[in-house]
C-alpha cells in the first residue's frame, strides 16, 4: 500500500442520456488499485460494476451515450480527457479487459491465431512470424492443448471455457499492468469456472499484473482477491479485506449478499 | 462437412457455377469460339439452320450464332461492370452509414431513397438520354440505379453486427474504428450481400438488354442481345431463330444468377447460424 496507486479513481460518475432523460448509474465512487493488487467488485445486476469498468476503458455501449465525470488516473495520467488515439494505446496494452460472454466475444470469421496475432502486431510491433510464435506460446500459457494446431481453428470449434482462455490470452498478450475481468466466469459451467479462476490467479502471479475482478458471486471472490468493494445502486457501500468481509460484514447489504450464496450443506434442510 | 449429403443449396450453387463458367467462357474466348466475324455477311439472308450457320443468318446475312456470342460479351461486360461499380459504392456507403450512423446515415440514405423511389426504367432512360447512349454511360446509369439496393443490404446487418460483443472486445484491446469496421464488421455482413449481388446481376441483364432493345445501348453495328432482338423483331415470322436465339441467351444468363442466388441463400444461411 506504500507504492503509488496504479489506478486512482475519484468521484467517478457515469450517466446514461437518452433524449431528455438522464440516468446516473454510478454515483461518485472512489477507489485505488495498487500495482499487482487484486481487487474485487461485488454487487447485484445493475449496481454499476460493469459500467465502472467501461468508464475506465472508455467503452460506451453502442447507441447509449455515456457521460463520465470525476477523475480516473492511470500512473498519475488523467484518462478522462485523454484524446482517443492515445486512449487506444492504453486499451489492451496497459489496461486489458475480459468480458462475460466468451461465446460472442471472438470474431466468428477469423481464426483464433489471427485474432491474437492481430493484437500482438498492433501493440507489440511484432513481425508476422514472431507474432505467430508468441501466439502459440500464449495459447500454451492459457492451457490450450496442441496450440500450434488449434491456432488455425475458428471460434466455433472451441468450447466456452476454451474461448474464455483464448480471450484471456488476447487480454494478457501485451502484458498489461491491469486486467479488468467483468464477470469472467458467469457464462461458464461450474467446473470450468474454477479452472478459469485458477488461470487468472496464475497469470496474475506470473505476469505481475493487477486484477480488477467484477462479479455478482461472492463464491468467485473468495481466494482470488485481497480487497473487496461491495457496490449497490451506483455506490460503494462497503470496502474491506476479503477475509474481514466474509467473517464480519459491517453493512447489512453485504450480509444479505453473503446469505444469498447457496451452500451445499443447506440442501437437505431446504 | 465433407461427408454430409449434398443439400439442395449446394446443388444449386454447383449448377449456377457451371452455368456461370459457360458465360465467362463466352466473355473471355468469344472471338475464338465464334465461327464468323459478327459483321461478316454471307449470301442468303434470314436462312434457317445449316451446317455452315447453325442458327441461320439474320436479315442481312450475318451469322446468328457468332453475333450471339460476340453480342453476349458486350451484354455481360456491361452487366458485370455496372454491378461491380454498384457493389463497390454500395458497400462503402452501406458500411459508413450503418457503422457511423447519425446525420451521415440520415443524409446519405435519404439521397439513396430518392434514387430508389424512381422506377428503374424511367430513371435509366432519363440518365442515358441525358448523358447519351454510349457503352460507358450505360454502365454508369445502371450502376446508379442499383447502388441503393446494395447499400441497403449492406447497411441493415451492419447496424446489428456493430453492437455484437466481439466488436466491443476488439475496441477494448485498442483496435481503431476503421479497422473494426473493415475486419470485424464487414466480413460478417458478406453473405446477404453475395445473395443480393447475384440477384442484382440477374436483374441487370434484363435492364441492359431492355435498354439496348429500346435503342439506348451501345450503337450498332456492334451486336448485343438487346439490339439483336430489336433488329430481328420485324422478321420474327420469317426467321424465328433470330428472335429465339437472343431471347434464350437472355433467359439463360439471368437464370444463371437466380439459381446462384437461391443456392447461396440456402448454403450461407446454414453456415451463418452461430
Amino acid at each position: 500500500m506504500t507504492a503509488p496507486p496504479l489506478l486512482q479513481v475519484r468521484d467517478l460518475t457515469a450517466t446514461f442520456t437518452r433524449g431528455s432523460s438522464a440516468t446516473r448509474v454510478v454515483q461518485g465512487i472512489s477507489f485505488d488499485i495498487a500495482p499487482g493488487e487484486a481487487v474485487g467488485f461485488v454487487g447485484e445486476s445493475g449496481c454499476g460494476k460493469s459500467v465502472t469498468a467501461r468508464a475506465i476503458m472508455r467503452l460506451a455501449p453502442e447507441g447509449t451515450p455515456l457521460t463520465v465525470g470525476g477523475s480516473i488516473r492511470y500512473r498519475g495520467q488523467e484518462l478522462t480527457d485523454l484524446p482517443e488515439p492515445a486512449m487506444r494505446d492504453i486499451r489492451g496494452r496497459r489496461i486489458a479487459m475480459v468480458f462475460q460472454d466468451p461465446m460472442s466475444s471472438l470474431n466468428p470469421v477469423m481464426t483464433i491465431g489471427a485474432q491474437i496475432d492481430d493484437m500482438l502486431r498492433r501493440h507489440g510491433g511484432l513481425s508476422r512470424q514472431a507474432a505467430r510464435r508468441r501466439t502459440i506460446e500464449l495459447l500454451g500459457l492459457v492451457g490450450i492443448r496442441d496450440p500450434a494446431l488449434r491456432a488455425d481453428d475458428h471460434p466455433h470449434q472451441f468450447s466456452g471455457g476454451m474461448r474464455q482462455r483464448v480471450l484471456i490470452a488476447i487480454a494478457v498478450s501485451c502484458q498489461p499492468d491491469l486486467l479488468i475481468a467483468d464477470e469472467p466466469t458467469t457464462a461458464l459451467d461450474v467446473t470450468v469456472q474454477a479452472q478459469i479462476l485458477r488461470l487468472l490467479l496464475r497469470l496474475r502471479r506470473e505476469l505481475g499484473m493487477a486484477l480488477m475482478l467484477i462479479t455478482h458471486d461472492f463464491g468467485v471472490i473468495a481466494g482470488m482477491v485481497e480487497r473487496v468493494h461491495v457496490m449497490r445502486e451506483g455506490n460503494i457501500v462497503e470496502t474491506g479485506a476479503t477475509d474481514t468481509i466474509f467473517t464480519a460484514p459491517t453493512h447489512p447489504y453485504t450480509s444479505a449478499l453473503l446469505a444469498a450464496v447457496p451452500r451445499l450443506s443447506e440442501r437437505g434442510t431446504a | 462437412m465433407n461427408k454430409a449429403p449434398r443439400t439442395r443449396g449446394q446443388v444449386l450453387v454447383a449448377l449456377g457455377l457451371v452455368m456461370l463458367a459457360l458465360l465467362i467462357a463466352i466473355v473471355l474466348f468469344g472471338p475464338v469460339i465464334a465461327p464468323y466475324s459478327p459483321s461478316k455477311t454471307s449470301p442468303g439472308s434470314l436462312a434457317g439452320p445449316t451446317a455452315a450457320h447453325w442458327l441461320g443468318t439474320d436479315s442481312i446475312g450475318r451469322d446468328v450464332l457468332s453475333r450471339l456470342i460476340i453480342g453476349g460479351r458486350t451484354t455481360l461486360v456491361i452487366t458485370s461492370a455496372a454491378v461491380a461499380i454498384a457493389l463497390t459504392v454500395g458497400l462503402i456507403l452501406g458500411l459508413i452509414c450503418g457503422y457511423v450512423g447519425g446525420w451521415v446515415d440520415l443524409a446519405v440514405m435519404r439521397v439513396l431513397d430518392i434514387i430508389f423511389a424512381f422506377p428503374v426504367f424511367l430513371l435509366a432512360i432519363a440518365v442515358v438520354a441525358a448523358l447519351g447512349p454510349t457503352l460507358r454511360n450505360l454502365i454508369i446509369t445502371i450502376a446508379i440505379v442499383y447502388t441503393p439496393t446494395l447499400a441497403r443490404v449492406v447497411r441493415a446487418p451492419v447496424l446489428s453486427v456493430k453492437r455484437w460483443d466481439h466488436v466491443e472486445a476488439a475496441r477494448s484491446i485498442g483496435v481503431g474504428e476503421v479497422a473494426i469496421a473493415l475486419r470485424h464488421v464487414l466480413p460478417l455482413v458478406i453473405s446477404p450481400v453475395l445473395v443480393q449481388t447475384s440477384l442484382t446481376l440477374a436483374n441487370t441483364i434484363f435492364t441492359v438488354t431492355a435498354l439496348s432493345f429500346l435503342g439506348l445501348g451501345p450503337p450498332p453495328p456492334d451486336p448485343n442481345w438487346g439490339s439483336m432482338l430489336a433488329e430481328a423483331r420485324q422478321f420474327m415470322e420469317l426467321a424465328p431463330l433470330t428472335v429465339i436465339g437472343p431471347a434464350t441467351a437472355i433467359v439463360f444468363a439471368s437464370l444463371t444468377f437466380i439459381v446462384l442466388a437461391n443456392g447461396l441463400r440456402e448454403v450461407l444461411d446454414v453456415t451463418a447460424s452461430r
